[in-house]
């Protein structure tokens, strides 16, 4: 995780394109400045944080399926339960799906999981928009390359 | 009044808390029933799966958005009843109207 600039997922574990599904793996830092006040002595992953790595995991998993002919922007989280804390260096394995694809619109559901614990779970809806502009999805493509983003995949 | 607006204002009060008799077919989805794109979202949602189709929002706001429709033929929710009953039917007969 980059936690400074918002990249919260590392690596994609899987993306079952006709299944619909992706696996990714999230390292949450050691140590970040975010403990220090969340919270002094009991450093803990703040559940909007958990929420956004799910809302990553699902990000990459409509862009596959779609090809990154369109960008998924979060628009409604349901179902947010936070159930049990997430520690400084713990590993998160994230499993997501889509659950409906709609005319301009996607909704997801996602779990993070460290190890066999369930940790988080959440129904996402995306709005899906072209991309906005030209470096922006230059920037997406080489994220993608750098956690690993099957593209050979989208190309074939 | 058809089964489908009955499906589809049960929808909207639940989804949109909004009380199911003051829903009528004449009502407008946006300027009757002051219902916003997000939760739009959730009402197509809802329609999508309880009709088993996808209703082609894109296009239907394209369409508004180029003048060749007026938001009444779409959001009305008597016609957008009819537009379901039309995409269910094209569904049924194998055929696609643009979803």
């Amino acid at each position: 995780m980059q936690l400074d600039y918002f990249q919260l997922i590392d690596r994609i574990v899987s993306l079952d394109f006709d299944g619909k599904a992706i696996i990714v793996e999230a390292q949450v830092p050691a140590q970040h400045t975010i403990f220090e006040g969340h919270f002094p002595g009991f450093p803990i992953m703040p559940g909007v944080l958990l929420t956004e790595a799910m809302a990553q995991s699902c990000g990459w998993l409509l862009m596959g399926v779609m090809k990154f002919e369109r960008m998924p922007f979060l628009a409604m989280v349901k179902e947010a339960k936070m159930r049990g804390f997430v520690s400084p260096g713990q590993l998160l394995t994230i499993e997501a799906k889509i659950e409906h694809e709609g005319s301009g619109f996607a909704v997801t559901s996602a779990k993070a999981r460290v190890g066999t614990e369930l940790k988080c779970s959440a129904d996402l809806t995306f709005r899906l928009i072209p991309f906005p502009d030209p470096a922006f999805r230059g920037f997406i493509d080489a994220r993608a390359k750098e956690i690993g983003f099957p593209l050979q995949a989208i190309e074939q | 009044m058809s089964a489908t607006f009955d499906q589809i204002a049960n929808i909207i009060a639940e989804t949109c808390d909004i009380p199911r008799d003051t829903i009528t077919p004449e009502s407008h989805a946006i300027d009757d029933l002051g219902i916003d794109s997000l939760d739009f979202l959730d009402i197509a949602f809802a329609i999508d799966k309880a009709f088993g189709i996808k209703m082609p929002l894109e296009k239907w706001t394209q369409e508004v958005n180029d003048g060749k429709a007026t938001t009444e033929q779409y959001f009305v929710l008597k016609n957008l009843a009819d537009r379901i009953d039309e995409l269910v039917a094209a569904k049924n007969a194998g055929t696609s109207t643009g979803a």
